[in-house]
């Protein structure tokens, strides 16, 4: 991943965004945002909220396009015309993947078997292949006994595997997650944290993005620090979590008041850590 | 200032009331749909046809007596399906015979025929005529009621939308109605946290003009979320390959059983038909 233009020799990236601004009405979500994306690598977009991140995700998956600037996937250019166009636009939905942040708006069938054949079937793939691929995703997330239940009867873990499992069916290259592990209890958490560090090493390029430090050295190769609607910094995790003073311009990094042992009250920042 | 506190109170705690009310029903009848009963054995396209056609013939018939052996039929299979004879009182008969007796109310009074009785009072004239189009009307749309709603207690809501299929309902329709019933629940909930969370906050009392700004200030607040929320669907809808058109997997399958079932309701109908013509 990088922040600069691609030189000649290199692989042709799957996403390659230049010069991109986007606006809603008067708020600028994104300004003059470059990125590049390299097949096989593993992602994390942080920020603090409303910096931009989701929208960045909207765009690389085609659901809204940039006021100025262009994007490209795979070399060819990202508009609303060229996804209309149905050999562009079949293989495009079927090698992207986007699971948004909040699940109620992506589980919108009344079963949970439903929900997962709903991309196959708008993507026409036979109904055997879609049923013995709905099986193997089912298994694969662990949620098979949850098959012919209505998602508003799921917690909020279960909708989220659901929600993953709705977009895995499909076998994207290309995984883009909105803020996988909010409001998810520890233990789901941990379940969607083990799925994306067994990503690492394969062929599926996945973009997250995240407030979250504790995880992203586990589910990132490289990071980008978004700061209203800009790049702010880039680096592997470890750079990134080692400078301080950008996690806290960046709203990543806080300090609030701690108990400790003593009984001593005061205020510092630190980073979480989690059990190995 | 009772009479004015039990009036605000009443407000806020008969929507919440009405949410949870919508929700157990909605539980109830998922539970029934679940249990191990004749009809809930049944392929829900045969089950939506037979139940179609009973409520035809019922509608068609003229003989009284048919229509009694119609709702009869329908409380025996309601027994067999594990349906409480109590939900079917309280949930279809009453609110029928509300609904229904007020419609039937004028027929025995401006039905013109053969007068048999004259109301006190009033001085008028009841005939044997209107009340036997009263009576019709009342047992029809009670055993039309009492079977649909068989068929609604008896399978999960989205085989009825599936089963729909069968009856050439355009897939896309299908969907509508499998969304609107997945998101009245979200919407349900999201409606009744915000008035819990009213009443919680809530010291003293809300005066009438209070109460409306309070309802018009909540449902706009209801509006925008769902408005947001639809967005929201249509681009993860979008997102995984929606261009406008719509496909459905069917997965049912026709069993000896279901056979047995179809010809058992297409011999009813038709013995109702032509008894009741």
């Amino acid at each position: 991943m990088s922040t600069t233009n691609t030189n000649s020799g290199t692989p042709v990236p799957v996403f390659e965004v230049l010069d991109a601004t986007y606006r809603y009405r008067d708020v600028t979500a994104l300004d003059h945002l470059n990125l590049t994306v390299q097949a096989g690598r593993r992602l994390a977009l942080l920020g603090a909220n409303g910096s931009g991140k989701s929208t960045l995700l909207r765009i690389l998956d085609g659901l809204c396009f940039p006021d100025e600037g262009t994007v490209r996937f795979c070399g060819k250019l990202l508009t609303e015309e060229s996804i209309q166009n149905d050999g562009f636009g079949v293989d495009f939905r079927r090698r992207v993947g986007l699971v948004f942040q909040n699940p109620d708006a992506q589980l919108f069938s009344p079963t949970v078997f439903d929900e997962v054949a709903f991309g196959p079937l708008q993507l026409r793939w036979p109904p055997d292949q879609v049923r013995r691929k709905i099986a193997e995703t089912l298994e694969m997330m662990e949620i098979t006994h949850l098959k012919d239940r209505s998602p508003h009867h799921l917690s909020m873990g279960e909708k989220k595997r659901v929600a993953l499992a709705s977009v895995l069916v499909l076998d994207p290259e290309i995984l883009l997650l909105d803020e996988p592990t909010a409001a998810l209890d520890p233990r789901s958490a941990s379940h969607m944290i083990n799925f994306l560090v067994r990503a690492k090493g394969g062929d599926r390029t996945v973009v997250t993005t995240t407030h979250d430090l504790d995880i992203i050295e586990d589910i990132a190769d490289d990071c980008l620090v978004f700061h209203e609607g800009r790049v702010e910094a880039t680096g592997t995790p470890a750079q990134i979590l080692g400078d301080a003073p950008l996690l806290k311009t960046s709203g990543l990094l806080h300090s609030h008041l701690h108990v400790h042992k003593s009984g001593e009250i005061h205020t510092h920042s630190h980073l979480h850590r989690h059990e190995h | 200032m009772p009479a004015k506190r039990s009036g605000t109170r009443g407000f806020l705690e008969r929507s919440t009331s009405s949410f949870v009310d919508a929700m157990e029903h909605a539980f109830y009848a998922e539970q029934t749909a679940r249990a191990d009963g004749l009809l809930q054995r049944v392929d829900p396209r045969v089950k939506l046809v037979g139940i179609l056609a009973l409520v035809a013939a019922a509608a068609a018939s003229r003989s009284f007596a048919v229509i009694a052996g119609l709702l009869a039929i329908a409380i025996a299979l309601a027994a067999l399906s594990h349906v409480s004879f109590r939900v079917l009182v309280n949930r279809v008969w009453v609110a029928v015979l509300l609904f229904t007796g007020v419609i039937a109310l004028p027929a025995p009074f401006v039905t013109p025929g053969l007068v048999i009785w004259h109301l006190p009072l009033l001085g008028w004239d009841v005939t044997e005529q209107g009340l036997a189009s009263a009576g019709y009307l009342v047992l029809r749309v009670e055993t039309a009621a009492t079977l649909c709603v068989l068929l609604v207690l008896t399978t999960p809501w989205n085989h009825v939308l599936k089963a729909l299929r069968v009856l050439r309902v355009p897939a896309v329709l299908v969907t509508i109605l499998g969304m609107t019933y997945r998101y009245l629940f979200l919407v349900l909930q999201s409606a009744h946290d915000m008035f819990e969370s009213r009443r919680s906050r809530m010291i003293g009392e809300l005066t009438g003009r209070e109460r409306r700004r309070v309802a018009a200030a909540s449902a706009g607040v209801l509006m925008s979320k769902t408005f947001d929320l639809s967005n929201e669907v249509y681009l993860a809808m979008e997102s995984r390959g929606y261009r406008g058109d719509i496909s459905v997997l069917d997965e049912f399958q026709i069993r000896n059983f279901d056979w047995v079932m179809l010809g058992a309701f297409a011999l009813v109908s038709i013995a109702a038909f032509w008894l009741g013509r």
